[in-house]
């Protein structure tokens, strides 16, 4: 069975750490060239196609600022 | 399928823990601090203990770990902790009681605190987040810093002729009778996280079992310490600590 995915990120909150992104298997997410408030380079999606909802970027997040969803298609 | 369609509570799989509260931490960007944190809080939530457990937070980064974790907490003395933490236990023997500390802290300043909770057996978890270096105060040597290691007060390295070797103090404790179960983990991969949080679980399990003391060290990161950036502040870390300070159970009974 086929799962899609997908991640809410609070960017506000986010501090641009990176360890996320080098934890993503698929490639799904970097950081933006936007900052937020406070300056950090906030997370994105650049490919939301790929993301499958594994949970692995948001298990790593030192500041729990990623929620994850996941649908079976 | 469009995006909006996923993003609904039935389909949300991973979230901030409701134990945690809507502060932002003040670590520095990609700590290891924080991820500790949020799996303290997962266990909390997931044993459902919220209004049982006390937390005691040390001296260090970590001091301000009450902002964070909504339930009662104390904060000691520098290094006082497991003492602190012994007398809450032994007061309220129905409550779930950790300290939570930094190597400073609890190697450093807090040995024998340490040591003669563990030795005494009480019933208490004790978390000791093992950066190598006392992060708060602009990173110093600390006993548990590698050999060769450069920090604000060995700027040449770590020597041992100077400075002594570093201290393994979870293989010490591991060697007292009153430790039920001593482990060594660390939070840089979604596998390593996840054996923190059952590692986490199983200590707050053995702290109602009357089996003595649990600890469990996280080998972690300090990228501002350190003056590594985070992702490769987690390599390093996997480089040089993990040959030195080796990842698994020590003692499990
Ligand atoms: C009695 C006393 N001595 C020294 C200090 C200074 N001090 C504050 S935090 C700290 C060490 C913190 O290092 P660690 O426990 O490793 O925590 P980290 O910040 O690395 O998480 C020291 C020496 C103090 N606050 N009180
Ligand atoms: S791990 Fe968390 S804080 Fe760090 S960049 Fe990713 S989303 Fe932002
Ligand atoms: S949920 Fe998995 S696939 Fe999606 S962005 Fe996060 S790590 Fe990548
Ligand atoms: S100084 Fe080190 S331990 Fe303290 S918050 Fe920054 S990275 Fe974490
Ligand atoms: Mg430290």
């Amino acid at each position: 069975m086929a799962v899609k995915g997908t991640i809410v990120v609070d960017t506000e909150k986010c501090k641009g750490c990176g360890v996320c992104v080098v934890n993503c298997p698929f490639g799904v997410i970097a950081l933006s060239h936007e900052v937020n408030s406070k300056g950090y380079n906030f997370l994105h999606m650049v490919s939301p196609d790929k993301c499958t909802g594994c949970t692995s970027c948001a298990t790593v997040c030192p500041d729990s600022v990623i929620t994850v969803y996941r649908v079976k298609i | 399928m469009d995006i909006n369609d996923i993003i609904k509570p039935e389909n949300k799989v991973y979230g901030k823990s409701s134990v945690l509260t809507d502060n932002i931490m003040h670590y520095c960007p990609g700590c290891s601090h924080g991820v500790v944190h949020k799996l303290v809080a997962e266990v909390i939530e997931e044993l459902d203990i919220q209004d049982k457990t006390i937390g005691v937070s040390p001296v260090g980064c970590s001091v301000f770990a009450y902002n964070y974790l909504d339930i009662d907490w104390q904060e000691a003395a520098h290094g006082r902790a497991p003492a602190l933490a012994t007398a809450i236990k032994r007061l309220n023997p129905d409550k779930y009681v950790f300290t939570y500390q930094g190597d400073g802290d609890l190697a450093s300043i807090g040995t024998a605190e340490t040591m003669h909770a563990c030795n005494r057996g009480e019933n208490i978890v004790i978390i000791f987040i093992n950066n190598a270096i006392y992060g708060m105060t602009g990173g110093q040597m600390a006993p548990t810093t590698l050999l060769g290691q450069v920090t604000a007060t060995t700027p040449y390295g770590r020597k041992a002729e100077l400075n002594g070797y570093p201290l393994k103090i979870t293989e010490l404790l591991a060697q007292l009778e009153g430790t039920c179960y001593v482990t060594r983990q660390s939070v840089q991969n979604p596998a390593a996280v996840r054996k923190t949080r059952a590692a986490i679980k199983k200590a707050f399990q053995n702290s109602m079992m009357k089996k003595g003391t649990s600890f469990v060290e996280v080998v972690s990161t300090c990228n501002s310490g350190w003056k590594i950036p985070p992702v490769e502040a987690n390599k390093w870390m996997e480089e040089n600590m993990f040959p030195f300070y080796p990842l698994g159970d020590m003692k499990d009974r």
